[in-house]
Order: C-alpha cells, then sequence, then structure tokens
C-alpha cells in the first residue's frame, strides 16, 4: 500500500495521477483502478485488485465435493446458478457420472434465467453508470420476477446452491413452468421499451458509439471472452462450440457482432436477451419425466487425474480445473473466471480516451469484482 | 448539404429523447402498474415461499419430540462448522445405554443457508424455516440450541 500512496502525485510529464474507487459508484464494487491523466484524455490505466480476496479456491481444498460448491456461488452472484453448475459439472465429469435428462433441462432453464436477470441487472446498471437513473427501475422490476421463480423453486434469491453433483437439489416447484411461462410473456413485452428508453437515445450513443475500441486481434491474445469478445467478431459461445447439459437440444444464434466498441457490446447483449428467452420457450414445455438426480455415493471420491469443465457465464467463459490426488477432497482448485481476463483488456480500451469513456468501458465489459478476485 | 444534416441530427435528437420520456410518462401516469412491494409496512401479509432457506429448525410434536438421532451427518456435511451436536448417554427403561443428543448447538451467525445440513439428515429432523429478520443486539443471541428443554427422541426413529 506504501507504494501506491508515494506515487500519488504529478508526473515528470505533468500527468496527474488520481486513483478511482476502492469506493466508486461506477466500479460496480471494490475495483481500484490508478489513472494516470493528462487534462482529461486517460494516459494509463492500472487496476489494483486484491480488496475483496476469501481465497475461494485455498478453501475448496479443505472441503469435500459435495461441499465446496456453495463458495462458488458467491465468486459470481449474478450468475450463482452457472457457477455451481460448472463445478457439478466437473465433478461428474471425473466421476464418469450420466446425468439424468430431467437435471439437465432443469439446468439448462434455470441457468438461461438466470443470463436474463444478469443481463437485466447489467442493462440498468449501464443506464446508472451513463447519467440515465430510470432504466435501473424497469430492468429491476423485471429481474424481481425472475429472481421470484429462484425463490420459489430453489430457496435463495442470489446464492442458490442447487446444482448437486448428479442433477439438481429438488424437483421442480408445481409452480415453475406456468410462473416461468407468464415471466417470459411478460418480459418479451418489455424489450422494445428497453430499446425506447436506451438503445436510440442520443445521449446514450454519443457515450458509447466509437467509444473503448477492441479490436479482434487484441480480444484474442487478451483471452476476453462472452459477449465483450463476441462483440469484437471473436465466436466464442461455449454453449455452441462445446455444448454441456441440454444445449445440444435446442436452436439458437451465436449473436457476433465486428464493431468493437460499446455499442457493440451493448446490442450484443440486448439480443442475447432475447435468445435466452427462446431458449427457455423451446425447454419449458419439454421437460422429460424422470428423476433428477442420478444417484451418488455418501462420500464422493474423484479417481486421480486432472479434470477441467468451460461454461458460458453472462461475462464470458468459466472454467474449473480440479487435481484430484483420490481424495475426498480436492488436492486443487482453480476457477478461470473470465472477469479477470476481461479487465485485463480494460487499459487497452481506455488509453487515449476520455475519462467519462472509462466509466463506460468499464459498465459494457460488465465486471463483477467478487468473480476476479476471489 | 451541411444544413440538411445539421437539422436533420437536430431532429433525430429530439425524437429519441421524445420517445424515450413517452415510456417515463406513461409510467407516471399509470399508477396501478407500479409493483413495489412496501416493506416492512405488508409484514402482516408478507408470506415467504415454503423453500425458502431462513434459519435451521427442528420441528417439535405435541408431546415435546423431535426426530434427532444425533448421527451428526448434518455436522459433516456443513462447510462452515455451522452446528455442532452434543450427545450423552441414556439410560433406556430396559437398561440398555443409548445415544441421544444433549444439544443440538447452531451458530445462525456462521450459517450461509446452503441448505446441505437439510439434504444429509437421513431422519428429516431438522428443516428450513421461512424467518428471514434474524437482527440482534448482541451477537451471543445468534447461538441457538435446537432441542427444546426436556424433548425426547420420537418413538420408532432410529
Amino acid at each position: 500500500m506504501r507504494g501506491l500512496i508515494e506515487d500519488d502525485y504529478v508526473t515528470e510529464e505533468g500527468e496527474f495521477v488520481i486513483n478511482m474507487g476502492p469506493q466508486h459508484p461506477s466500479t460496480h464494487g471494490v475495483l481500484h483502478l490508478k489513472v494516470w491523466l493528462d487534462g482529461e484524455t486517460v494516459k494509463k490505466v492500472q487496476p489494483h485488485l486484491g480488496y475483496i480476496h476469501r481465497s475461494i479456491e485455498k478453501m475448496s481444498e479443505s472441503l469435500s465435493y459435495r461441499n465446496f460448491i456453495f463458495a462458488t456461488s458467491r465468486m459470481d452472484y449474478l450468475a450463482a446458478h452457472i457457477n455451481n453448475e460448472a463445478c457439478a459439472l466437473t465433478v461428474e465429469k471425473g466421476l464418469q457420472l450420466e446425468v439424468p435428462d430431467r437435471a439437465k433441462y432443469i439446468r439448462t432453464i434455470l441457468a438461461e434465467l438466470t443470463r436474463l436477470q444478469s443481463h437485466l441487472l447489467w442493462w440498468g446498471c449501464t443506464g446508472l453508470d451513463l447519467g440515465a437513473v430510470t432504466p435501473f427501475f424497469y430492468a429491476f422490476r423485471e429481474r424481481e420476477f425472475i429472481m421470484e421463480i429462484m425463490e420459489e423453486t430453489c430457496g435463495a434469491r442470489l446464492t442458490q446452491n442447487f446444482m448437486v453433483p448428479g442433477g439438481v437439489m429438488y424437483d421442480i416447484h408445481p409452480n415453475f413452468q406456468k410462473r416461468t411461462k407468464e415471466v417470459l410473456s411478460q418480459i418479451k413485452g418489455k424489450f422494445q421499451e428497453y430499446d425506447n428508453i436506451m438503445t436510440g437515445n442520443v445521449i446514450f450513443e454519443n457515450r458509447t458509439k466509437g467509444v473503448g475500441f477492441l479490436s479482434k486481434e487484441d480480444a484474442i491474445s487478451y483471452g476476453v471472452t462472452g459477449p465483450t469478445a463476441r462483440a469484437s467478431g471473436v465466436s466464442c459461445d461455449i454453449r455452441k462450440l462445446i455444448p454441456y447439459s441440454a444445449y445440444n437440444q435446442v436452436q439458437f444464434d451465436e449473436i457476433l457482432d465486428n464493431g468493437g466498441d460499446c455499442y457493440a457490446r451493448y446490442m450484443i447483449r440486448m439480443q442475447e436477451m432475447k435468445q435466452s428467452v427462446s431458449i427457455i420457450e423451446q425447454l419449458i414445455d419439454n421437460i422429460p419425466e424422470g428423476e433428477f438426480q442420478a444417484k451418488t455415493k455418501n462420500v464422493i471420491k474423484l479417481p486421480k487425474g486432472e479434470f477441467y469443465q468451460r461454461v458460458e457465464t453472462p461475462r464470458g467463459e468459466l472454467g474449473v480445473f480440479i487435481v484430484s490426488d483420490g481424495a475426498a477432497s480436492p488436492y486443487r482448485i482453480k476457477y478461470r473466471s473470465p472477469g479477470f481476463s476481461n479487465l485485463s483488456a480494460l487499459p487497452l480500451m481506455a488509453k487515449g480516451g476520455k475519462i467519462g469513456d472509462l466509466v463506460a468501458i468499464m459498465s459494457t465489459i460488465d465486471l463483477v469484482i467478487p468473480d476476479i478476485d476471489r | 448539404m451541411f444544413l440538411k444534416e445539421y437539422f436533420g441530427t437536430i431532429y433525430k435528437s429530439v425524437k429519441s429523447l421524445l420517445v424515450g420520456m413517452r415510456v417515463t410518462g406513461y409510467y407516471f401516469t399509470h399508477l396501478d402498474e407500479i409493483k413495489t412491494e412496501e416493506y416492512p409496512d405488508n409484514r402482516a401479509t408478507l408470506k415467504m415461499f415454503d423453500r425458502f432457506r431462513g434459519e435451521v429448525v427442528m420441528p417439535h410434536d405435541d408431546n415435546n419430540e423431535h426426530r434427532c438421532t444425533g448421527c451428526q451427518a448434518c455436522e459433516i456435511a456443513c462447510p462452515n462448522g455451522t452446528i455442532k451436536i452434543i450427545t450423552k448417554q441414556e439410560i433406556l427403561e430396559d437398561g440398555k445405554k443409548k445415544k441421544r443428543i444433549d444439544a443440538f448447538v447452531y451458530h445462525l451467525d456462521l450459517c450461509t443457508m446452503c441448505n446441505l445440513c437439510v439434504v444429509a439428515c437421513p431422519s428429516d429432523a431438522i428443516v428450513m424455516a421461512q424467518n428471514f429478520e434474524h437482527s440482534v443486539y448482541d451477537k451471543k443471541q445468534l447461538k441457538k440450541i435446537l432441542n427444546m428443554p426436556d424433548s425426547k427422541l420420537m418413538q420408532g426413529v432410529e
């Protein structure tokens, strides 16, 4: 910390060094950005991490294969289902366990609902960051209905912990299908409203078009994934490339854009929401009958070896890497979180822009800080 | 040509703002579409979902009997060390010695409501309650003993 404070002065070139965060409304958490400014032009950005490190990876080494999943809800708390699913899939891969079809369908529907609510929250927060307060309330209104589905079926709103090795914890609630269909028809009618209030807005377009350009080559070399990379034209949707759960049963498009700027990233997410709605609609009436959980032993022991599973979270590719030495708890766990790689491209995107653009770039990368710093 | 573009931009900008304002105006005049719940004013009518995870409780029947055998499956399943079961030896009527629970200690301040203990319990002795207003002035009150005083194990539960 001493080094950080000592550097806080005007440099020899006349650049002004300021600290943005760790307590700043536009950083969505405890992200600390050190910004070198020449007037209002950003010369250099340096993210500082470590304010919310909870050592989830190390902690998992002392927990059993059933128990370590709950902690991943606290990584990307807006996509807790998908994080839990990734861990469950990795353990199933190690056990070579066949998951029942019903569990696969439930997992996929819940994951897409999660993606929908995460993108809705992102849409509201982007408006908030760029100076429009009203979209936030509209986004939260629709998100609340999805949260109610989660609460009714899974028992919690954010940290659901509903995925267990072998399937899902409980069968779906009797109201689940009816309520999901209601919410979907409601949300479908609201997309036009979202476009009216934000997408065509002149202030919003001026602040996002041509701002924070990321080229295809840079996106690949920085390991950027998710909607941020797809806005630069990189095809990287894990749901499409390496289908898991029930994604091979559904028809959906991978949205690609060659814009590479904040507006392209915005449009990708807006269209992805529509794709998520269509995926859920294809699955919701066709949930097969049968078991919702495969039989597993009381104490799960993975065979010796290394297991890796990738999933697509709303922010990009999440990888779970488990090294097992044959014991009842993992020898080593590593999470490849999407936010960390996406953040690494932020200094590149922000360089040469204005400090107001930095806020726009940060909000369209969709940073979730506990995911970056586990 | 320049002037045409200039005024065209102004027209488009004003139009986009008006389109946005129409959405806000619609909700300003349609008050019945507001979905806000006014907590805590609605506490009397607020009902949580059956599966909502508020805290772990141990149901007792009318004879002050519970279903916990003290097998400690929940204690092992808990990732945080929230549950601590203290057992005792009890001499039954026929002279046999049996393990029974003395205290089922539950630390609400450590609990993450992950539901793993409820899933692990072989005799359905503990369930999740829907109560969510847990704030207290003293942290000690968050340490709870779930089995009631002088409670007994239900007949037929092993």
